[in-house]
């Protein structure tokens, strides 16, 4: 029996939904009294010892490099040792990565899948998790009916802690993967902005800012806050923001620590991809707009006079903290 | 090119999401049910590739009867035919299985799904069914041409996008971008009177149980009231953020 997490890394640097997972697969195991394996893949530039300082009992490297689209041969690598660390509970982040990967291997080890677990399980035999369900609008305790699950983690979920273990064995295993059906030509990569998922605050702005040419006071709020940029469904479709920045519940459900909502009105379908951010503001000219029954804070002005008035306000706070 | 498209009967975006009192399962009463949304990407996309280089579009739905209307949609919208698997589609993996035997028993260039449904968010059913067949698989995609046997495709990644490319037969994870909001089709009269006569074939569900299941459900709690603060008192916000919230 083992836990097996896969610490996901970008460009050969762990994201910080690795930490996230690393920690609940930490807890997992402590629950059900085994050990905790990462599996790294790829060339990784950080340091793995940083793994044992989040729980991880033992790091198997595998160093095969493959392209993000290769989905077969990810999987079959992380099958492959998860199969040999003898794993009852593989846990992985629900990212696209996370999403793509985690079903193959799910059917590869004859497991039953779970996405979108906001828990670690609640009982272990028959194993029962605690879910997101409805895009966000209802949770769901679902139970797995196979020996084996692999579960996916909502990003965002969890609170890293840390668990630094001394004793961390470390390996590195050469995986013999078939070769890949799907070619990648290229990557391009948003220019340095925060990723959605990632980002710790997301400032997310609707139809109230009336045009494209308006969201420089959005990307400067953002900026100051190292957070992500955002959109409604509307801005989306008509262009104003690419669909990357779409969040909802046809687009990405996001959970931030803090979300801020600049002339959204807050449609069900809307609140139901933002509703599991810890908290929300929302400035909107509607007092009656329904954003303000979900919000923590909220403002009723003009989001021209309100949002550059916070921007002065918050580079006074960073000046005095 | 013989197109399968995959499709989700789900309740409607708008609706509110209520359960049975013992939590136990998801109340339909008042409940509007429609293409889920991820799948009409698809499913205009499919149409369009069919205008373009000719073939079939089939859609598939694993559902009961109820799902019915929601596959006649889909022929008003323009879909050539129809196939349910009757059955309830409890866990990913029996509706990974079954579809897969489906796809196996055709001649399909083209499987396309929805990235995932919006009832239960699994997103597990695309991947399991390139698992289960051995097809190349495209995840979270955002664009896709054909030409000949090879597909050359965008798709979303964290931190930017990824261009592939695959041989046919191709099993796609699909959203927003294969076509755009503006683009996707609606029935229109003759649409949906031709769909009444186009074939709907119902197939039996081979297996019966899954590797999961739901056992209950619960709404999120409630939030406590907004606390409201002044235009023109940015400053407080600042504070309320930084000294109760802690998020800044």
């Amino acid at each position: 029996m083992s836990v097996v997490v896969f610490a996901e890394s970008w460009n050969g640097t762990f994201k910080k939904g690795t930490f996230e997972i690393l920690t609940y697969a930490h807890d997992v195991a402590k629950k059900m009294d085994t050990k905790c394996v990462a599996i790294t893949i790829g060339e990784i530039s950080d340091d793995v010892k940083v793994l044992a300082n989040y729980g991880a009992d033992k790091v198997v490297s595998i160093p095969n490099q493959f392209d993000a689209c290769d989905n077969k041969g990810l999987s079959s690598a992380l099958a492959q040792i998860a199969d040999s660390e003898g794993a009852n509970i593989v846990i992985l982040s629900n990212t696209n990565t996370g999403k793509t990967i985690g079903p193959r291997v799910a059917v590869k080890m004859d497991a039953s899948f779970i996405s979108n677990t906001v828990d670690v399980p609640s009982e272990s035999s028959p194993l029962l998790v605690k879910k997101k369900s409805f895009s966000g609008k209802a949770f769901e305790m679902a139970q797995s009916h196979a020996d084996k699950t692999v579960i996916a983690l909502s990003p965002n979920a969890y609170n890293i802690m840390q668990n630094n273990n001394d004793s961390c064995d470390f390996a590195t295993i050469d995986c013999q993967v078939e070769n890949t059906n799907v070619s990648s030509i290229n990557v391009e990569k948003a220019s340095g902005k925060i990723s959605l998922a990632e980002a710790e605050i997301v400032i997310s702005a609707g139809r109230g800012l009336k045009g494209p040419d308006n969201w420089g006071m959005i990307e400067e709020l953002a900026d100051l806050l190292s957070a992500g940029t955002a959109c409604s469904k509307p801005v989306s479709d008509i262009g104003w923001r690419p669909h990357s920045e779409h969040v909802g519940q046809t687009g990405k459900a996001i959970a931030p620590n803090l979300y801020i909502a600049v002339g959204i009105s807050g449609a069900i379908q809307h609140l139901a991809g933002v509703n599991s951010s810890k908290v929300m503001v929302a400035i909107n000219t509607d007092p009656e707009a329904p954003f303000f029954k979900a919000a923590d804070y909220g403002i009723v002005g003009d989001a021209f006079e309100v949002v550059p008035r916070l921007i002065e306000e918050i580079k006074q706070f960073k000046s005095s903290n | 090119m013989n197109i399968l498209v995959c499709i989700s009967n789900v309740p409607d975006t708008t609706s509110k999401i209520e359960f049975t009192s013992d939590s136990t399962s998801f109340l339909t009463n008042g409940v509007q049910f429609i293409i889920n949304p991820y799948d009409e990407f698809g499913l205009t996309k499919a149409i369009k590739l069919r205008e373009q280089h000719g073939g079939k579009v089939t859609v598939v739905n694993f559902g009961e009867s109820t799902s019915e209307p929601t596959l006649r949609k889909a022929l008003a919208i323009g879909a050539d035919e129809a196939i349910r698997i009757d059955g309830a589609p409890t866990d990913s993996f029996l509706v990974a299985k079954e579809l897969s035997k489906v796809i196996s028993e055709n001649n399909f260039d083209l499987i396309i799904l929805g990235r995932e449904s919006i009832d239960y968010n699994g997103g597990a059913v695309p991947a399991m069914i390139a698992e289960l067949l051995d097809l190349p698989f495209v995840n979270a995609c955002t664009g896709l041409t054909i030409e000949g046997t090879e597909a050359k495709m965008e798709r979303e990644i964290e931190g930017g996008k990824e261009f592939v490319s695959s041989s046919l037969p191709l099993v796609i994870g699909g959203q927003k971008g294969l076509v755009e909001e503006s683009d996707l089709l609606i029935p229109n009269m003759r649409g949906i009177m031709t769909a009444r006569t186009k074939p709907l074939a119902v197939v039996e569900c081979s297996s019966s149980s899954g590797k999961s299941s739901s056992v209950s459900f619960e709404k999120p709690a409630a939030k406590q009231a907004c606390k409201m603060v002044e235009a023109g008192q940015e400053k407080e916000l600042v504070t309320l953020l930084h000294k109760e919230a802690k998020v800044i």
